[in-house]
């Protein structure tokens, strides 16, 4: 499918009609970061910053988000029975989702629609969402993506892909969901081939700016209980305080937690955002917890990104490269440090 | 699409109180909609979640067996918020079920061979699903020997009184029941732990599958004395609890290193469970 | 700061290796510009791994509750005062402790300096008495330290150690005639209302992940009180209702314990000022009780005792 190619004072109106037929989702700023909201007219959005503080996964799995209602009235004949609530699933569109973020859909389509069970809100949206990627020029020191099977400019998982150049946008079409809409707004202008070229020379600096490099190539290769048993774990473990950060701002940490809440009457069943670094999330009922320890924790987390889910799926490491553990750990536990001891 | 988090509504038919210290009850439970009881085709082994509507849920192994075709049965230990409100319902309220879940007791590799269950406290419930499916006239010829062996603390602590009782009177399955101390004299079968009972009664390893359920300190002890009697690995099958919450391998808690004990399990020989982290 | 480096280096060596301790608390230069990474360091070997910054803001006393060695700890001001509170509240021995007192001039603030960057990465930092010099693909800037101190640090009235066995280096002057509590007085002169509607603003960004928690010397509940189920006193979403609750529980679980380290500010990755919380109480405890958390082994925090001359009629 051939480039298309729009100029960014266009853009901006293309976004504006978008808003018409789809919920636009961009990155908008929120004090000294950005993070990604549903926004209401294109000025909104901020692309100033390398990438979100959060990443979007908050947009196909919210951090809150109510499955069923229910009533809890004894005299109602519909007492107790659960029904599912209503979502909004409408078109959505993400503009300006990083490649190593549309990756992390991808990885975690692998963990919500399988054969034997599919999540119905997640598999939804990702079917009534359009994914409008930007490419990376200038990707950050901790951006390892090219490490783990994306990178600055790679397309998966993305239905458009956007490259700055100069005062145009090149777009890259990957997907017929992302032709679709472009064919449906006008956007027909085929990419000259001076346009593809500077967009090619951007893509091969980009690459070459990526200094930061993880070796994962062995982590399929060694023996599971070997590596959990490793004396290293001792030495990660010890500065970590067992907060949330790292879970929540990964977009590949996709664990969630089932609540039931009741206000008079009315109950709901929520989901929540869930992590492994909390203690409540292994303990049993009887009081025994299989991970009591913050190493045990710690190690949880670590290898169900670097060795379960690669000997499970086949499909690499469940890490994207984004670095937003590594700048947002209040104590600087590195994953990249993690991947070498464990890699290597 | 079926939505894997929903729960079918039942009805809770009838309640029994099984233990002296009245932590243990099993609720009959018959689905308020046919269609439901259609649709939900289980396997010895099996659990299902439990749904408790403001409470939530609990994960709980299925008691009745798939030749209880008209309810379903679950035998609840009275341990946290949900399985608390369970014990406060009683006949006629609404709660909800969501399975089966889980694999189950591998029953295809199972036929033609010698069964020894070995289960120990609450955790009887899947065995007692697996006895009654094995007893069944359709089944039995399909198997070989059965031998249960089934301990608790006390006389008043054993489950399905009832039905041991009566497993006890046939000629087509062997029952050793024990308990840790009994001081009814009338107590007319064993005396002394799980482990030691297993290893006095012998049951032979030829052509014989062990089916382990039951508390931490019971398997650790029995699966020595299974190796000695010669049960290899991968003919020893186990049973394992962890806190779950989504029970379709999708919230992410209750793996032992790869493995989703709620999807991949919670029924896993000794050979897969070596080749894991023991985390559990 | 170089030199205090060395010198670290130099007592951690000789501890480990005269054996007067079994391990050495400190930090590592971290693998980003302005972060740092705490180190426990058990061989003398170890010891040139220390590093010592103005980004080694992380209060290391938040990792002794419930060690069993005998540890060297490098604590400045705020670290020894949690040291000291976790001293009387039973989390460890001193004299399982060998307090290294060192002097500090107030960390910095990595996301003051980052907002200066307007996006530009930062990829080294070069530090100077009075300066912080910025290094990027292209540029380079030099800022004024005082300015992007941590808004703990510029209050602070304790640099030095309350407590310690040694000094690293000569004693700080302290600053005087701070004002520590004009932000809370502004909060305080607001309409019930409009403070109300102040603080759902500040917390309206909360993701629940408990950075803010963990990273505190002070919180170290077995179990804490969000993580109770039976009975469970909160919900677990991120409806405003229970992140407030959340929020205002845990600051009054620290009324007359928090000696304003920061840690929990520095920790939260939504840049929440929940110091706003806490301080408000430390005013009331130091109003009330004439009480700074942390200052001697011979006080107690007031709301831990009974004293028959208190303040407050209720208990009598």
């Amino acid at each position: 499918m051939a480039d298309r190619v729009i100029k960014k004072s266009e853009f901006i109106e293309l976004i504006d009609r978008l808003l018409e037929s789809y919920r636009v989702y961009a990155p908008v700023r929120q004090q000294d970061m950005t993070n990604f909201q549903e926004i209401s007219a294109a000025d909104q959005v901020d692309l100033s910053l390398a990438n979100t503080t959060m990443s979007p996964k908050s947009i196909m799995l919210p951090q809150s988000e109510t499955m069923f209602e229910f009533n809890v009235d004894k005299t109602s004949d519909q007492a107790a029975i659960l029904r599912e609530t209503e979502k909004d699933l409408s078109p959505r569109l993400i503009f300006g989702i990083r490649p190593c973020d549309a990756k992390a859909f991808q990885l975690l389509d692998l963990n919500f629609d399988t054969v034997a069970y599919k999540d119905p809100w997640w598999v939804a949206r990702r079917k009534t969402t359009t994914l409008m990627g930007l490419a990376c020029n200038a990707p950050c020191s901790t951006c390892f993506c090219t490490s783990v099977g994306s990178g600055p400019f790679a397309p998966e998982g993305l239905d458009l892909l956007l490259v700055d150049v100069d005062d145009y946008f090149l777009i890259q079409v990957i997907t017929e969901k992302g032709e679709k809409l472009l064919n449906e707004e006008g956007i027909e202008t085929e990419a000259a081939g001076a346009m593809k070229q500077a967009a090619l020379a951007s893509e091969k600096s980009s690459l070459q700016s990526i200094k930061s490099v993880v070796s994962a190539a062995s982590l399929a290769q060694h023996d599971t209980k070997t590596l959990f048993d490793s004396d290293f774990w001792e030495e990660v473990q010890f500065a970590c305080i067992n907060c949330g950060v790292c879970t929540f701002v990964c977009p590949t940490c996709w664990c969630f937690d089932i609540q039931d809440e009741v206000h008079k009457d009315n109950g709901i069943r929520l989901r929540n955002w869930d992590s492994c670094m909390f203690p409540l999330f292994t303990l049993h009922g009887s009081g025994h917890n299989p991970r009591a320890q913050k190493l045990q924790r710690l190690r949880q987390r670590f290898m169900h990104k670097l060795k379960y889910f690669v000997d499970k799926y086949d499909k690499g490491v469940a890490c994207v490269g984004c670095g937003r553990c590594v700048q947002q750990c209040p104590v600087n536990i590195d994953i990249r440090e993690v991947f070498r001891l464990m890699n290597d | 699409m079926e939505n894997p988090y929903l729960p079918y509504p039942v009805r809770i038919d009838s309640v029994v109180t099984e233990t002296e210290d009245r932590n243990l009850k099993t609720f009959k439970l018959i689905f308020l909609n046919s269609a439901d009881r259609e649709k939900f085709i289980h396997r010895a082994g099996q659990f299902a979640e439990l749904s408790i509507a403001g409470k939530g849920e609990i994960p709980i192994g299925i008691a009745s067996s798939p030749t209880e075709q008209e309810y379903l049965l679950f035998t609840v230990n009275k341990v946290g918020v949900v399985t608390t409100a369970l014990h406060q319902m009683s006949a006629g309220d609404v709660i909800g079920v969501r399975g089966p879940l889980g694999n189950w007791y591998p029953w295809e590799q199972m036929e033609g061979k010698n069964i020894v269950i070995i289960g120990g406290g609450f955790a009887f419930t899947t065995l007692r699903a697996s006895i009654v499916y094995l007893l069944h006239p359709d089944n039995r010829s399909h198997f070989g020997d059965i031998t249960v062996i089934y301990g608790a603390r006390t006389p008043g602590m054993l489950l399905y009184k009832d039905e041991l009782a009566a497993w006890n009177e046939r000629d087509d399955i062997r029952i050793h029941i024990t308990v840790d101390a009994a001081d009814d004299p009338n107590w007319q079968y064993n005396v002394g732990f799980v482990p030691a009972i297993t290893q006095e009664k012998a049951p032979s390893a030829k052509d014989a599958y062990a089916v382990v359920c039951g508390p931490p300190i019971m398997i650790k002890f029995t699966l020595p004395i299974l190796r000695e009697l010669g049960f290899p690995e991968e003919r020893t099958i186990m049973s394992l609890e962890m806190r779950m919450k989504c029970g379709v391998g999708m919230c992410g808690r209750c793996n032992i290193g790869g493995e989703y004990v709620c999807k991949d399990g919670p029924v896993f020989s000794l050979t897969q469970l070596s080749q894991l982290p023991g985390e559990y | 700061m170089v030199s205090l480096k060395e010198k670290m280096i130099h007592r951690a060596l000789l501890l480990l290796s005269e054996r007067k301790v079994d391990a050495v608390l400190g930090f590592q230069r971290g693998t980003i510009p302005m972060m740092s990474h705490p180190i426990l360091i058990r061989h003398p070997e170890g010891a040139d791994q220390l590093h010592w910054d103005s980004f080694c803001s992380t209060n290391l006393a938040n990792y002794l509750p419930q060690r069993k060695e005998r540890i060297a700890i490098f604590a400045k001001g705020c670290d020894s005062r949690n040291i000291v509170l976790q001293i009387l509240e039973n989390q460890i021995k001193r004299e399982q402790l060998y307090i290294i007192g060192v002097p500090c001039q107030g960390m910095l603030d990595r996301r003051k300096v980052q907002a200066e960057l307007n996006g530009r990465e930062l990829l080294g930092v070069r530090e100077t008495s009075q300066h912080l010099h910025l290094l990027g693909e292209g540029f380079m800037d030099s800022l004024e330290r005082s300015s992007y101190l941590q808004e703990n640090c510029a209050i602070c009235t304790h640099r030095n150690a309350v407590i310690h066995d040694e000094l690293l280096v000569e004693p700080v002057l302290e600053q005087e005639g701070v004002d520590r509590y004009e932000d809370v007085r502004a909060i305080e002169a607001m309409t019930a209302s409009k403070r109300w509607s102040y603080f759902e603003e500040l917390l309206a960004p909360c993701i629940r992940c408990y950075a803010c928690r963990n990273a505190c010397p002070m919180c170290f509940c077995p179990v804490c009180f969000v993580d109770e189920s039976t009975p469970q006193w909160l919900g677990k979403s991120i409806d405003p209702t229970d992140t407030k609750t959340f929020h205002f529980l845990r600051a009054y679980h620290l009324a007359g314990r928090c000696t304003d380290c920061g840690n929990c500010e520095r920790a939260c990755p939504m840049s929440i000022k929940v110091r706003q919380l806490t301080k408000k109480l430390e005013k009331d405890i130091l109003e009330l009780y004439g009480y700074e958390a942390g200052l001697s082994l011979d006080q107690s925090p007031p709301l831990d005792t009974y004293s028959p001359d208190d303040p407050q009629e209720f208990i009598r």
